[in-house]
């Protein structure tokens, strides 16, 4: 036995490359679609043309005569299938049946209506144009304001007022406050409809075993667990007979984090059929049927001091839910309310949700849900109030802003805030760009007649999501990590990693916490059959949430090693350092690897110990983490053409503890894209008739690699108290803090034009007319 | 996102690729980049493919008795960086740099475009503007025609039932010429919301000759007489340039209204005449 015990390197706070990026940049990740069974059929599925529509009747049989089709269903096939699940509950919410397959009328343009099933993807697909809908065509309404208005269709016949709930939430006194302000500001904003994109799309692949009664489905999802809980359900299948296997997922943002429709009609269609049957999305079903995100109408209201104090906000907000609930659609609004206040003191909110049917596809959560609304609202608010008052637009924040010392802080709407040091992230940021340099720069732009803009955010998100009693599905996660008799190390995590890099940073905390290298760890995830029950991954928990259960397991298993180890080297106090457990006296150690060995060969045991080397650990998060940071944004308008330009863009982020600087700057950056392509380009339309107008890729804009600026990616670290890792979330930050840096940046530098507010998108033709007439 | 099926033909000779063409059921494929995406949409259901990519001699770029020569089925990206185009019509170079991004640079061809005849796409504009000739072959032989008879409306040209584009004749610029393509982008396809494309001949800033080609503004191609004119007669360009949208039926969609497009117009035109004047100099 040596007794050397080296130094060994940290990884935490590494910028290690990741481990997922050979198999992903060499093209030899597995996704759905690359996955072939023996006798595997193919479903293409025939959607409504027409965004209401009674369906009179439907004719297959052109379609059953085509060679090759094996099977054709519509929606009297599967009435008795139970329904597309929401997980969200708020008093009072009216939730529409949500078949698998339309019944006998049509809510949106794309809802599923017959599927048919055949040999081969191509002839499923020609046998989709064969089967013969007649419909009789509804008026429909696409827009939620329009929705709420006299005389407007009814989107579910049963509730003509097209109102699935309302809301109300409120703190203080705040007619008082509203009456006795010395400043009330008021705005309606809007935060648009995007599309979540993703590079892959949907996909679906289900296999039933008779034998064995049991069903596999694979799917391109962010949650395999509550997938395979819900599906069960809907299916009828016991739990334990459904297996859900999540291979390679080429991104989710959110619309992954849901159970759709074909999920259940996948697995319907292989218990009926016999034989393995594979649904791929194809690109323009993706724009139709996959949720979309945001979709709000605001109507803000802050009420201040005249030296800047904000003493209260109220909310109206509109929420377009689309025509069904998916499986969190009416509570992320919700999520917009509880983070209304933002980084700031005051104690006086009031908020009312309506939340609306239309005609369209369902809206549900899309990177930052339902936050990154709430931060474009109360970061316009503040510049607004802050033009208003003419004072700068950083030192009102700054004046407003929860002091350090005031942590944990109990906000207007009753979360407790864990840590935080918000002035710092933005001194930090108005230093890179050298503020005053820059506002002097302004006016000498302006005097040669350029339009230029400096804008800011100060954002705050509600991150690791989150306690259970706080969450519909329960907010705790899982690890379980299993040292093998080699000594390497295999980890189960209950999230399931799709971008997020958690094979890489859970890997780190492996190799600090037990010593070991690195390319010693293995993280798998998920596979229902082999993973323990977990939650998933969404709501920036990953790290947060399954890190901590992580760490947890690895210190039981500490302690085992540890007594492993005092028995091996027949002493009664061991240190486990450096992946070695040392006697102190006698200078003697022991290597992770004889330790693990001896564990399962398991001649002698530790008084009390099973033999073996694993620990499972299911943590529930005491509270949710809040990051925070500040970006910085400065543009230049074309006078001619209206055309934006991003010339600056500076974020300091604050996310807790930083694992991996190049997985949060990847984060960042990525998230800073999607909020680009909010602030300038993106924008999901609907004519009137519900029929989307942005349903490809030629005509809905996310941004290019060419259309993107440098972005100038700086930290604070302020740890979070909530969990011993000391980290709060990075997944959504980016997109958060975005949107409102970009449209205050153009509204400042068109503010001598009398502009006072822009809704997004910012395109060159709604600034060009701005530009014309002075006003939006 | 899957065609109609349909059989893939690869005739390996102009005369034979025509025979095949004659079946009216038959479409030609080229680079495939606005061809294949129809198919895909359904929106295009060919029975047959004739692949012209193993039929020799269209690739060609060449220089004969004062014009360049190019095959029908050169590439975006072969025209961008062919340095015979580069040096001596530029304007052509520039325009085909414009298009989409380099993948499809790298299938699309010149032949496939124009014969597609998008409204928005780029080449169109040059071509206007160069005064080019486009040979169209048949069964019964070849015919040219010029940039101006060969756009004839929105996906509508010359070429025929059967026919092909096997080849467009660009000027080798004369020394004093200046030209410039500026486009406005479409940010979601990368096509040209406008595009103008200016070609001038001008002796210390007096303007000789004025050629402009436009593209996206309206749903075919032209020239802009009425620019050229004032150009020739000594206007100066802005107030030049504003004259672009007389008279014009300019196209309307969500990423940009008539109105709006007509204003880009006149600032793409100025923008495009400046720096065609600076260019001749
Ligand atoms: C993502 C993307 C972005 C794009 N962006 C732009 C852009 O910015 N600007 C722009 O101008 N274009 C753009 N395009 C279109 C691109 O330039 C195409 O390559 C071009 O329009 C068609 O050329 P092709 O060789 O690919 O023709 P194909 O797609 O093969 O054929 C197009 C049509 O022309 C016919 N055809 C082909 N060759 C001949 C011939 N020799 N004679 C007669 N008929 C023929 C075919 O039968 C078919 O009807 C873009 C395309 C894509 C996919």
């Amino acid at each position: 036995m040596a007794s050397v015990i080296t130094e060994q390197e940290k990884l935490i706070g590494k910028g290690i490359k990741r481990k997922e990026d050979p198999r992903l940049i060499t093209g030899t990740a597995t996704y759905v679609d690359d996955m072939q069974l023996p006798g595997m059929h193919h479903a293409c599925i025939v959607r409504s043309p027409y965004a209401a529509a009674n369906i009179k009747s439907i004719d297959i049989k052109a379609a059953l005569e085509t060679p090759g089709v094996v099977a054709v269903y519509t929606g009297a096939a599967v009435k008795d299938v139970g329904p597309v699940p929401c997980g969200a509950s708020l008093p009072g919410l009216r939730v529409p049946h949500h078949h698998i397959l339309a019944q006998d009328r049509v809510y949106f343009v794309g809802h599923p209506v017959a599927v048919v099933v055949a040999t081969d993807r191509y002839i499923a697909r020609d046998g989709a144009d064969l089967v013969e809908v007649d419909y009789d065509v509804l008026p429909a309404v696409a827009d939620p304001e329009k929705a709420l208005a006299d005389g407007a269709p009814a989107v579910h016949p049963q509730w003509p007022d097209n109102v699935a709930f309302n809301f109300h939430q409120e703190n203080g006194e705040v007619e008082k406050v509203f009456a006795e302000a010395e400043v009330v500001v008021k705005q309606r904003i809007t935060s648009q409809r995007l599309i979540p994109s993703s590079m892959e799309t949907r996909a679906v692949l289900a296999e039933y075993r008779s034998g064995e009664k049991a069903l596999t489905i694979y799917s391109s999802s962010q949650i395999p667990h509550l997938l395979r809980t819900l599906v069960a359900g809907m299916l009828g299948v016991p739990e334990h007979k459904l297996r859900v296997v999540v291979p390679e997922v080429g991104g989710g943002f959110g619309s992954k984090l849901n159970v759709y429709a074909e999920e259940a009609l996948m697995g319907w269609i292989a218990m009926k059929t016999g034989k393995p049957v594979k649904w791929i999305e194809s690109r323009r079903e993706n724009f139709l049927t996959t949720i979309h995100g945001r979709g709000h109408v605001d109507y803000y209201e802050i009420a201040a001091k005249k030296d800047g104090t904000i003493t209260g906000i109220r909310l109206k907000l509109i929420q377009d839910l689309g025509a069904y609930h998916q499986l969190l659609t009416p509570a992320i609004p919700t999520l917009s309310v509880l983070m209304m206040p933002g980084l700031y003191r005051c104690q006086t909110i009031c908020a009312d949700i309506v939340g609306v049917f239309t005609n369209c596809v369902p809206t549900d959560a899309y990177r930052g849900a339902g936050r990154p609304e709430a931060t474009h609202g109360i970061e316009r608010m503040v510049d607004m109030l802050a033009a208003e008052l003419k004072m700068d637009a950083a030192e009102l924040r700054l004046k407003n802003f929860i002091q350090p010392g005031e942590f944990p802080f109990a906000s207007a709407t009753g979360l407790t805030y864990d840590s935080g040091d918000y002035a710092k992230p933005l001194k930090k940021a108005l230093d890179i760009v050298n503020y005053m340099g820059l506002r002097e720069q302004q006016r000498k732009a302006r005097a040669e007649g350029r339009w230029m803009g400096i804008g800011m955010s100060t954002y705050g998100e509600i991150c690791a999501f989150g306690p259970s009693p706080a969450t519909p599905a329960g907010g705790w996660e899982s690890a379980s990590v299993r040292i093998e008799p080699s000594g390497k190390i295999t980890v189960h995590t209950g999230v399931s990693p799709h971008g997020q890099g958690e094979e890489t940073t859970f890997s780190q905390i492996v190799a600090d916490e037990l010593g070991v290298d690195f390319n010693d760890v293995v993280v798998l995830h998920g596979d229902t059959a082999i993973v323990q029950y977990g939650i998933g991954t969404f709501g920036s928990r990953g790290t947060a949430v399954g890190g901590t259960a992580l760490y947890f397991a690895l210190q039981e298993l500490k302690a085992k090693i540890k007594r492993f180890g005092a028995m091996l080297l027949d002493t009664d106090s061991v240190v486990y350092e450096e992946g070695r457990c040392a006697c102190r006296k006698t200078g003697n150690s022991v290597s992770l690897a004889e330790i693990a060995g001896a564990s399962y060969r398991a001649m002698k045991l530790p008084p009390g110990t099973e033999p073996g080397m694993m620990a499972t650990y299911f943590w529930e998060p005491p509270n949710f983490t809040f990051p925070f940071g500040a970006h910085i944004v400065v543009t230049e308008v074309d006078k001619e053409t209206g055309v934006v330009t991003i010339q600056r863009y500076v974020a300091v982020d604050d996310c807790g503890k930083i694992l991996n600087p190049l997985i949060v700057a990847g984060q960042v950056h990525g998230g800073v894209a999607q909020g680009i392509g909010q602030s300038l380009y993106e924008h999901g339309i609907y004519d009137d008739n519900g029929q989307l107008l942005t349903g490809e890729f030629m005509d809905y804009a996310i941004p290019k690699i060419t259309m993107m600026p440098w972005i100038e990616s700086e930290h604070t670290e302020t740890p979070s108290p909530v969990n011993p890792l000391g980290v709060k979330g990075v997944g959504e930050a980016g997109t958060i803090g975005c949107s409102p840096a970009v449209v205050n940046s153009v509204v400042d530098a068109l503010s001598p034009l009398g502009v006072r507010h822009l809704d997004m998108p910012l395109s060159p033709e709604k600034i060009w007319k701005v530009l014309q007439g002075g006003q939006a | 996102m899957i065609a109609h099926p349909f059989d893939y033909l690869t005739p390996k000779s102009l005369p034979e690729a025509l025979l095949l063409l004659a079946d009216p059921d038959a479409k030609a494929l080229a680079g495939g980049m606005s061809l294949i995406p129809m198919m895909k949409l359904r929106l295009a259901a060919p029975a047959k493919l004739v692949d012209l990519r193993g039929v020799p001699g269209l690739t060609s770029i060449s220089e004969e008795s004062g014009r360049l020569k190019i095959g029908a089925l050169a590439t975006h990206f072969d025209i961008e960086s062919s340095r015979l185009v580069r040096a001596k019509c530029p304007l052509l170079a520039m325009a085909a740099a414009h298009i989409g991004d380099v993948q499809v640079r790298n299938m699309g061809t010149i032949g496939g475009s124009i014969a597609h005849a998008d409204p928005a796409a780029d080449y169109p504009a040059a071509l206007q503007a160069l005064e080019a000739t486009i040979s169209i072959a048949g069964v019964g032989g070849t015919r040219a025609v010029s940039a101006a008879e060969f756009f004839v409306d929105t996906f509508t040209t010359a070429v025929g039932p059967g026919e092909l584009v096997v080849e467009v004749s660009v000027p080798v610029e004369a020394a004093g010429t200046g030209t410039s393509y500026q486009k406005c982008l479409q940010p979601a396809s990368g096509f040209a919301i406008v595009g103008v494309a200016a070609r001038l001949q001008a002796v210390s800033g007096n303007i000789s000759m004025a050629r402009i080609g436009v593209t996206g503004l309206s749903g075919c191609s032209f020239r802009a007489n009425g620019v050229e004119a004032l150009l020739e007669s000594g206007s100066d360009p802005q107030a030049a340039a504003a004259a672009i949208a007389n008279g014009i039926d300019a196209n309307s969609d969500i990423h940009a209204s008539a109105e709006y497009r007509l204003h880009l117009a006149r600032v793409y035109a100025a923008k495009a005449i400046r720096a065609a004047l600076a260019a001749a100099r």
